[in-house]
């Protein structure tokens, strides 16, 4: 290519770049009243950065391009590394609070970073593993957080007590939508629980006497040791933990207790999810995922294949949510708006769909990414958006995929 | 009767914007198959255009009405059909063909990208605007109760139905609308026969855009407020819209729209209002599970 057709491509370019640019970041609506600012230096760096940036791309050899070498390669190949690093992170993370650097603010974050990495790999269940995208998970999170909080608020059950019904009831709303809308298409079945995500966060907003409305619910009780409350003191006739173990009391505890309990589930949940993949319904949802005429055609139910991934993902969605309410000590219809859905989602396309690793990767980095600065924070949704589509285009099946197939003709 | 008759006419007025960004979708989903997730974001942007274009024509002392309302709403079409374009040519273009979840995905991301785009360089605040046209006239009195038709009203009806026929007639009688229809049919045929099948995807984004950006200028005008997070509730409306109407279908669009809108308006007069929306979802969730192709949809047929 020469360089008149260059300079004219990256002139459009610039030419697109100047149109979009003009009316959103070269004006600034004032917040209040009529006014208005203007900011003609932001358009020109855009058409200035947008005919650069296409001049250089063309300059690249054609054998370079992304976009050539994802066709050819679609991921990086599972290798013999992955197992040790997966036993790696576990060390790191049961040492993580005792270590020196350590403190209760980053227990606490792993605390929730962990949580959004039990999210993810709910959420993967239903979207890397059957490949049916679910865009209101945060229902099934939010079910499982309100179950709790309303069940400790009403009828005093414990953490222990509702963990499991937790779980149940969430798998339960998951058959309930699931039941009649499994049939759909694709990205019929994406509206739908986006617009089921929604009813439920309306609901959870609206239904004040029972749920709180937008206030929520603020007297979550914290996890019991056996049923010994950590604690400095307690109500007559409970013994604390500390009390029974002749320990100081020390805020730290709690929260170290809270984590521990939390990646023992988040253990439990991966060691289960990597079991269930070579049961027989795990494979029936890879194959379903791939073709599911075929799978008609082979005799499975799809209907009844769908439904067990949708449960068992709303199950652990719900676990997550016993465990959200349980640290933050209550609960509101604002975590569970259709944004932390679409955060889940993005864990899970960043990981690379299937990836279990590569989905605690995106985790940690997405939770504690609002930790480095308010203006990080800002710019957080900005990145996971254009990343998302980056993904789709350059590596569609995640940055880490192991999305080996479980099942392999020539075993190696 | 009366207070009926004045739900019908807002429900009327709202539903029209809902069809306008309802066959943004069809037209994309009938072509190549995608839900355009990004859609109600296009439509929020076009919004925001009209507005700064108001207030820019404002400061520049254009102020007769249909003067300004002319250039807004040419400037908003143009703007925002550019925004259409370079979506799908970013997002879309360079995953056709790739696995099916692929451009949904990319769509999502797109939305989030916009939403936030707009959020930090027009700020979180809601921007308003006053009212450009004011009045109106009162259609029937009955007991105590006035009947108010605003001219907006009036003008929103009126230019989603006079677009409708537009569209209906570009899609019908010109080369443009003939490629269209062979490209929805058969990508694969249409471009062995001398379509250009890249063109012909990306003008459906732009004209899909610039009827959002007209959605955006009417809401702009009848509420006088928006804010960055509008296109998410208005684009699952409108998709709920598209699917109610059979989706691919133009006039079911409409159809769809204007329906949706009256739902609304109907569930607002006469029951609890934040349930509203929780309305519109169960239609979309009722109408996909037991009439999938919509009321003027064909049914769709699964190949192998």
């Amino acid at each position: 290519m020469g360089w008149a057709p260059r300079l004219k491509d990256a002139a459009l370019a610039a030419l697109v770049a100047f149109a979009l640019a003009l009316p959103l970041a070269g004006f600034q609506t004032a917040d209040t009243g009529q006014g208005f600012t203007t900011r003609f230096d932001w358009v020109a760096i855009a058409a200035g950065a947008a005919f650069a940036g296409k001049l250089l791309l063309g300059l690249v050899p054609r054998r370079f391009h992304l976009r050539q070498r994802a066709a050819r390669r679609t991921a990086l190949p599972e290798n013999q590394a992955m197992p040790i690093a997966g036993a790696a992170l576990v060390a790191f993370a049961v040492l993580l609070p005792v270590l020196p650097f350590s403190s209760r603010a980053l227990v606490d974050l792993a605390t929730v970073a962990l949580i959004y990495v039990m999210l993810g790999w709910g959420l993967n269940i239903v979207v890397g593993l059957a490949g049916l995208l679910n865009l209101g998970y945060a229902a099934f999170y939010a079910v499982g957080a309100y179950s709790f909080a309303l069940a400790a608020h009403w009828y005093g059950l414990t953490f222990w007590e509702m963990l499991p019904l937790a779980g149940l009831l969430a798998a339960v709303s998951g058959i309930l939508l699931g039941l009649p809308v499994l049939r759909l298409r694709g990205d019929y079945l994406a509206i739908v629980t986006l617009g089921f995500g929604e009813i439920v966060r309306i609901v959870l907003n609206n239904w004040s006497p029972v749920t709180g409305g937008p206030n929520g619910v603020n007297d979550v009780p914290r996890p019991t040791f056996f049923g010994m409350p950590i604690a400095a003191r307690a109500p007559e006739g409970v013994t604390t933990f500390n009390d029974f173990f002749h320990l100081a009391y020390n805020p730290m505890q709690r929260v170290m207790f809270l984590y521990y309990v939390c990646l023992a589930a988040a253990l439990v949940i991966n060691w289960f999810s990597l079991r269930i993949r070579r049961l027989p319904v795990g494979r029936a949802w890879e194959a379903l995922r791939e073709d599911e005429i075929a799978c008609r055609a082979l005799g499975l139910n799809p209907t009844t294949i769908k439904l067990s991934a949708f449960a068992i993902s709303a199950m652990i969605g719900g676990f997550a949510g016993v465990f959200f309410a349980a640290r933050a000590g209550f609960v509101s219809p604002e975590s569970f708006n259709f944004q932390e859905s679409a955060t889940i989602l993005a864990i899970v396309v960043l990981g690379g769909m299937g990836s279990q690793l590569g989905i605690v990767l995106a985790g940690v980095v997405l939770a504690t990414l609002p930790e480095f600065g308010r203006d990080l924070a800002q710019f957080r949704m900005l990145f996971f958006g254009a990343a998302m589509v980056a993904i789709m285009i350059w590596r569609p099946r995640g940055f880490f995929s192991t999305r080996a197939p479980s099942v392999r003709l020539d075993p190696p | 009767m009366a207070y009926f008759l004045q739900q019908l006419v807002n429900g009327l007025a709202l539903g029209a914007i809902y069809a306008l960004i309802a066959i943004g979708y069809t037209m994309v989903y009938g072509i190549v198959g995608m839900i355009n997730f990004a859609h109600g974001e296009i439509f929020m942007i076009g919004a925001f255009i009209s507005l700064i274009g108001f207030l820019v024509l404002g400061a520049l002392g254009i102020t007769w009405v249909p003067l300004a309302l002319l250039l807004v709403l040419l400037l908003a079409m143009g703007f925002t059909a550019v925004y259409g374009w370079t979506v799908e040519r970013i997002a879309y273009r360079p995953l056709r063909g790739s696995f099916r979840l692929a451009p949904l995905i990319s769509a999502i991301g797109m939305s989030i990208f916009l939403q936030n785009y707009v959020l930090l360089i027009q700020g979180a605040h809601e921007k308003t605007l006053p009212p450009v046209i004011s009045g109106g006239f009162v259609l029937m009195q009955s007991g105590g109760f006035a009947v108010q038709v605003s001219w907006l009203q009036l003008i929103i009806v009126g230019v989603t139905l006079a677009l409708m026929a537009a569209f209906t007639a570009m899609i019908q009688l010109t080369p443009l609308g003939r490629a269209q229809r062979a490209t929805e049919q058969d990508m694969t045929m249409a471009a062995l026969l001398g379509i250009d099948v890249d063109r012909t995807i990306s003008l459906t984004f732009v004209i899909g855009a610039a009827l959002a950006a007209v959605a955006g200028l009417m809401v702009t005008m009848q509420y006088g407020v928006i804010d960055f997070f509008i296109g998410f509730l208005a684009g699952v409306k409108a998709f709920t819209a598209a699917v109610l109407g059979g989706i691919g279908s133009l006039p079911g669009a409409v159809l769809g729209g204007l329906l949706i809108g009256l739902i609304e308006a109907f569930w607002s007069g006469y029951f609890p209002s934040e349930y509203k929306d929780v309305a519109v979802f169960a239609v979309l969730i009722l109408v996909l599970m037991f009439r999938p192709s919509g009321l003027l949809g064909r049914p769709e047929v699964e190949k192998v």
